[in-house]
């Protein structure tokens, strides 16, 4: 037996339920966890740099490299031509995204070659160097001014209705129109995108990437090199932070390094610089939210009319689910008794955007809570009693007022004891007098409050990704390797999956050994995306771990002449009968036996179902809920603020392991109030990227965050579905709780006209467009 | 010329051993020579521009107040600014075979790391920090990891983890302290007092072995780059991939790097960091002291000095425009050759200077204010700290006893093409009675002084707005009161 299990424990170590360290925090703080550039590069490595375009949209004229092929280092330099598959990673199916541009640029920055040197600095250096002429055409660089109507889209858009928005508008006592700008935002994962390609024998490769899909990766890849997916392996160990911006955007360097490896016949490495990385992958999508709502005095919405202007860039890349996952969102928490929603995902020429955290969830949601501000400020409340107001009907109540605009039915809605719980533990009521008081008094400096809640619809809508395969083998000496398809990008995904195999075996957690994800372990899976890792690889782990358990108590029970229902698995041991044997003699008398100790697992999410043309169906398995309330300081003469206090709760189910789901809540939250915030994407008129670096584009600091920061989970809530022993995703749905930042600066800019207009403060609310607001309302207070 | 030795090659301490380099481009980065030619793979390269603090490492150099060491961006630290020095990087945290360090254990029990990928380079501020300062306030925490970005945790469990680091362990046992002597004796040692001279043609780097050598080397090669903390030249060389040869590094150079104060002047040598600087700046000029508590991250403030950013000329340096209120001036020499100019007569226009081929700029003299001027400067920038100022105001105000502004010197960063006095502003406040109607009387002049620019940091408009609102700040700062005229972070809530 290994010398730490103890055989009498009543527990295991590291079940679920439990709050675990991450399985790799000894080698993050030593230094020694690995991640792809940190590999020992095989014998002959080389090294690829990409020749970008410095035009925003053009025809390629001519493209001169005789001076990047003459550079000191060069080996050789790529351009479409050299492709041997397809020159198109579209994940979209519609080949809009060339691995590198044939003929025409559509944006600035866009990949046009790629030189392959002795060494990163040699090649990165040589692309400066190539003579490219371009025709140059207008380039659309933003989505204001666009027609959402009529000007080119890159997918077909969605659109959601229930009941006559339009009749139930014009028939509401009040009215409000309106328009918000919201920005987009850079994943800024710290390690940017990266791959290293292997050749191995015939069409064979093997890329190391820094992919949130490797799935996806491996088809991408083989696409690009015209070979069949079995010839292509994708392996990554970990990645040092995705957020969506390496489901799509990690294909092109992997698919880069491949060709450039099988060219060469030598292991090719690409490592983009941050400011190429920043300028030439896709981000977080900006909107503009055009919206008219209905509603009475007392300040319930009546009827609601959405336009989800979305910018996808040049291709289609995510911006079609994107734009739809807006549209899921745009009720947040909300019950509307007639709404219609449209998407329009608007041809630009800027770097095509992607997934990114929320996945357009959360600019529907910013775009629903400006309307209740709108209604708030028509009827003079709190924009919180609207809220209360509007709510879905709370679980378990048979009311009406659960049904969403794209006609799911809300089961499982707790938003109503999770505002009600915050709003008594951050004290909003006595905080709201104090701020008034506080704002009475002092001309400078106003405070504001807002407490906004969170409903996040869990699935991915493309039904076919809700699948998970997992392969467990237990050895002979009862040591258990677990694999599966999800990606680890810090978010705790492996860890909560050996949780998950440690239970089910009722071993303790390092008898689990966490290993890479390889598509030649577990094939065609689905990215780790839309929240779903721990719920849908859970449960395929789960899956293969009970069948190898199975198949030990069946061994057992034949073994021993005992009836299945007496082989219970305890603490490192199992008992038999009346007598107990450890979990590794056991494994090994079924060894002995030749029983099979390896499965591969399967799950698919069930229920769900959706059909997009009729903007009908069970889109998600269930909804994750929470809600935060912040304080805000602001300086009304330059803009600038402070997050005084934030109090959140929210509700992970019965958590698989709190540590790591409060880690995820408060980073989400930072990084949605980073995105409303300091997090401001800059284009020129020439459609160049003027924020491609933390020098100008500023995520948020430790100093940035609330100065308090109070963080609590539901511990009494339980997912309505039996997901994976009751628990909730957590990936996605704590980003939208830093709408309370916007909202709460928001409503410190109202108390300069008395909170009589409604600030209409857009986003990113830099300490500028703070200012502004105020000025705005001052100058529209003033007239009055 | 110098009578100084000549010797070919780089000498430090890296980690637990002595290394000799001799094969050293004048623009190899710390953190290539690290990861490429030493496989020492735990210092991460986040943005290679020294934003983000994951290549942290720590340097430990010889200074009058004994072995300090200070976080650094391995970046944009050239390695021919090292010699001499000890550079200790997350692999020498935990000793080979020993237990973790207290730093890691907190990380790892409080969960501050998630993805991993910025833990070495918090690792090693927080670190730098706790050597310094074993229970830390949070508002010292957050001041020490200004330069390390996090994108997962959202910092909270990192805050944690600081503030418990010294329930896991006491500095003795720690492996710099235990090594402290023996490192003194080695740096000790490498201080050969020789110039360096590496490389010939198109890649020359040259380490002076004092300021009048320095002095010599600029003359007989005027065009040389001179790099001092290497904040600014370090990103022309991994942004720019500009070529910078032939360097001469005087970040070293004890003669460049004395501040004091005489007469009421502080005289800071132009090698003084912006972390050498502040314990006397914010001690006599407390306004400077928040100031620089707001420049770069902690990393920068270590390497930065306060003669680069005025050396480059800078619209947006932080440090000219509250010097030229205060009226200080700057001593440019060339060869033996001195010369005091007017800070601000130095900045000619954008991108110009009033510097001669093979001068250098060897110090900057900064009046105390009198007890009974006020003196306020305020940053405003998109995020708090460790950014760009989109502009800054700075004023400097004496009153007649009757009440009435005997003089005010406004400078303003971030409003024009250099550092610039309001020079029609001050005009019209000057004679005035300091008072609310004045003050909004002046706001018209500001058009006369400046025409901002809009860039990605902040619109004219803004710009103008916000500078004009300065300006009744400083007017409120003036009239005293309990009421805030600021946010701040850590002021009593
Ligand atoms: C992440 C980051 C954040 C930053 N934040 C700020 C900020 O908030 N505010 C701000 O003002 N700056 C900021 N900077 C810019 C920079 O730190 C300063 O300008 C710094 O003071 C430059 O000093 P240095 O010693 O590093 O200069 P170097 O990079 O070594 O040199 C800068 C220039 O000055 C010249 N030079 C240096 N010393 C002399 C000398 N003695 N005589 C003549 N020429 C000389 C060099 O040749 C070069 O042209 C930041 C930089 C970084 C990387
Ligand atoms: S790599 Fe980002 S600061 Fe050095
Ligand atoms: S843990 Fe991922 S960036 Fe800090």
């Amino acid at each position: 037996m290994n010398k730490h299990s103890d055989l009498k424990a009543a527990r295991i170590v590291g079940g679920v339920h439990s709050d675990q360290r991450h399985d790799s925090a000894h080698k993050h703080v030593a230094g020694t966890a690995v991640y792809i550039d940190d590999m020992p590069e095989p014998a002959g490595t080389l090294h690829a740099g990409l020749g970008l375009s410095t035009v925003a949209h053009g025809i390629l004229k001519s493209v001169d490299l005789s001076s990047v092929r003459a550079a000191p280092g060069v080996v050789d330099v790529l351009t479409y031509e050299d492709v041997p598959g397809e020159n198109d990673i579209s994940p979209s199916g519609m080949h809009d995204d060339p691995v590198l541009a044939e003929g025409k640029v559509q944006f600035h920055g866009q990949p046009i070659f790629c030189v392959i040197a002795e060494t990163r600095e040699q090649a990165r250096r040589a692309a400066r160097l190539a003579k490219i002429e371009y025709e140059e055409l207008d380039p659309i660089v933003h989505i204001w001014g666009l027609d959402p109507e009529k000007d080119k889209q890159v997918t077909t858009p969605l659109t959601l209705k229930r009941g006559d928005a339009a009749a139930a508008i014009a028939a509401s006592p009040r009215r409000v129109k309106g328009s918000m700008k919201l920005g987009g935002q850079d994943h800024f994962y710290l390690e940017g995108q990266v791959a290293l390609a292997v050749p191995g024998e015939d069409d064979e490769i093997l890329v190391y990437s820094s992919t949130q899909g490797p799935s996806e990766t491996q088809h991408m890849v083989a696409h690009a090199l015209g070979v069949p997916s079995h010839a292509v392996t994708i392996e990554v160990r970990r990645m040092g932070g995705g957020f969506g911006g390496k489901e799509t955007q990690a294909n092109q360097c992997a698919a880069i390094a491949a060709i450039a490896a099988k060219k060469f016949k030598r292991a090719v490495k690409i490592r983009l610089d941050r400011d190429e990385d920043m300028t030439a992958t896709g981000k977080r999508h900006d909107f503009v939210i055009d919206y008219e709502v209905g509603f009475d005095e007392e300040g319930h919405i009546l009827g609601v009319d959405y336009m989800f202007a979305l910018n996808a860039g040049f291709s289609a890349d995510l911006s079609g689910p994107v734009g739809d996952r807006a549209l899921f969102h745009c009720d947040n928490a909300y019950f509307y008794p007639a709404v219609h929603a449209k998407s329009a995902p608007l041809y630009t020429n800027t770097v095509s955007n992607t997934a990114f955290r929320g996945f357009g969830g959360p600019q529907g949601m910013v775009g629903c809570e400006r309307v209740i501000e709108e209604v708030a400020f028509a009827v003079g409340k709190d924009p919180l009693e609207i809220r209360k107001l509007n709510f879905y009907d709370a679980m378990g109540v048979a009311g009406e007022r659960n049904v969403t605009p794209y006609h799911q039915k809300v089961e499982d809605c707790i938003i109503q004891r999770i505002v009600a719980e915050l709003e008594e533990s951050a004290d909003y009521a006595g905080r709201r007098r104090a701020i008034a008081e506080f704002n009475a008094k002092n001309r400078f400096i106003k405070r504001g409050i807002a407490l906004t809640p969170v409903k996040f619809g869990i699935s991915f809508t493309k039904t076919e990704s809700n699948q998970a395969g997992a392969l467990v083998h237990v050895y002979s000496d009862g040591s258990v390797h677990m694999n599966h398809g999800g990606t680890e990008m810090g978010q705790g995904l492996h860890l909560k999956v050996a949780q998950v195999v440690a239970e089910e075996f009722q071993i303790d957690l390092d008898r689990v050994k966490i290993t890479a994800t390889t598509t030649a372990k577990v094939p065609n899976t689905s990215p780790t995306a839309a929240s779903s890792g721990a719920d849908l690889n859970g449960m395929a782990a789960q899956n293969a771990a009970r069948q190898i358990r199975k198949r030990l108590t069946d061994f057992a029970a034949d073994r021993y002449q005992i009836p299945a229902d007496q082989v219970v698995f305890l603490p490192n041991r199992v008992r038999v009968g009346n007598q107990e044997i450890s979990f590794n003699d056991l494994v090994k008398q079924a060894y002995i036996a030749r029983v099979q100790l390896s499965a591969a697992g399967h799950y698919k999410t069930p229920k769900i179902h959706w059909d997009r043309a009729k903007g009908r169906g069970h889109a998600f398995y269930y909804y994750a809920y929470g809600a935060a309330c912040s304080e805000v300081s602001v300086d009304t003469l330059t803009g600038e603020y402070v997050v005084e206090r934030t109090d959140i709760l929210h509700d992970v189910g019965r958590s698989l392991n709190r540590a790591i789901d409060i880690g995820q809540v408060e980073g989400g939250f930072v990084q949605g109030m980073g995105w409303l915030t300091t997090e401001e994407l800059v284009w020129d008129e020439k459609g160049r990227l003027r924020t491609h670096a933390p020098s100008t584009y500023k995520i948020p600091l430790a100093s940035d965050r609330p100065k308090v920061f109070n963080v609590a989970l539901t511990d009494w809530s339980e997912a309505y579905e039996p997901t994976i022993h009751r628990s909730k995703a957590v990936g996605e749905p704590p980003l939208p709780l830093g709408i309370s930042v916007l909202q709460a600066l928001s409503d410190a800019v109202a108390s300069v006209a008395d909170h009589k207009v409604c600030p209409r403060l857009d986003a990113p609310a830099t300490p500028e467009r703070v200012l502004m607001a105020i000025e705005r309302l001052r100058a529209e207070t003033a007239d009055k | 010329m110098s009578s100084a030795p000549i010797r070919n090659e780089i000498r430090f301490l890296l980690n637990g051993r002595e290394v000799t380099v001799r094969d050293v481009a004048p623009d190899a980065t710390l953190l290539d020579w690290l990861r490429l030619d030493r496989s020492m793979r735990g210092t991460k390269e986040g943005c290679a521009e020294g934003d983000c603090g994951a290549c942290t490492v720590l340097v430990g150099k010889l200074t009058a107040g004994g072995l300090v060491y200070e976080s650094v961006n391995a970046c944009i630290r050239f390695l021919g600014s090292l010699d001499g020095c000890h550079v200790v990087t997350i692999e020498h945290v935990q000793p080979v075979g020993g237990d973790l360090h207290p730093v890691q254990k907190a990380m790892i029990d409080f969960h501050g790391s998630q993805c991993g990928f910025c833990t070495p380079g918090f690792v090693m501020s927080l670190y730098g920090l706790w050597m310094k300062d074993a229970n830390p306030s949070d508002a010292t925490i957050e001041k020490a990891l200004q330069g390390n970005l996090c994108r997962c945790t959202g910092y909270e469990a990192i805050m944690r983890a600081a503030r418990a680091i010294s329930d896991y362990g006491k500095g003795a046992s720690d492996p710099l302290a235990v090594e402290r002597a023996a490192v003194i004796e080695k740096l000790t040692k490498l201080r050969d007092g020789a110039r360096v001279e590496v490389g010939s043609g198109k890649a020359r780097l040259v380490v002076p072995a004092d300021v009048d050598d320095f002095a010599a080397v600029l003359e007989a090669e005027p065009k040389a780059t001179i790099v001092a903390g290497s904040t600014d030249v370090g990103l022309w060389v991994t942004k720019h991939m500009r070529d910078i040869s032939p360097v001469v590094f005087i970040g070293h150079l004890e003669g460049l790097r004395r501040i004091s104060e005489k007469d009421g002047v502080i005289t800071i040598g132009a090698g003084v960091t912006y972390t050498e600087a502040f314990d006397l700046l914010s001690q006599r000029i407390p306004a400077l002291g928040e100031l620089i508590n707001r420049i770069g991250g902690e990393q920068v403030r270590n390497m930065g000095t306060i003669g680069g950013n005025i050396a480059n000329g800078s619209p947006i340096g932080d440090t000219p425009p509250p010097f030229i209120a205060l009226g200080a001036t700057l001593t440019l020499r060339k060869g033996a050759e001195r010369r005091t100019i007017p800070l601000e007569e130095f900045f000619i226009a954008y991108g110009k200077q009033d510097r001669q081929p093979g001068e250098f700029v060897e110090a900057v003299h900064v009046p105390v204010p009198a007890k009974d001027s006020r003196f306020a400067v305020y940053k405003i920038s998109k995020r708090r700290d460790e950014d760009i100022t989109a502009a800054l105001g700075a004023f400097h105000l004496t009153l007649a006893a009757d009440g009435t502004v005997a003089q005010i010197r406004i400078a303003y960063g971030g409003m024009a093409a250099t550092p610039k006095r309001a020079a029609a502003v001050e005009a019209v406040l000057t004679g005035k009675p300091w008072t609310e109607v004045t003050v909004e009387a002046a706001l018209e002049a500001y058009a006369q002084d400046f025409t901002p620019l809009t860039d990605m940091r902040a619109s004219a408009e803004y710009r103008m707005l916000a500078a004009r609102n300065l300006l009744r700040r400083f007017f409120a700062e003036t009239q005293g009161g309990s009421e805030p005229i600021q946010v701040s972070r850590h002021q009593a809530a």
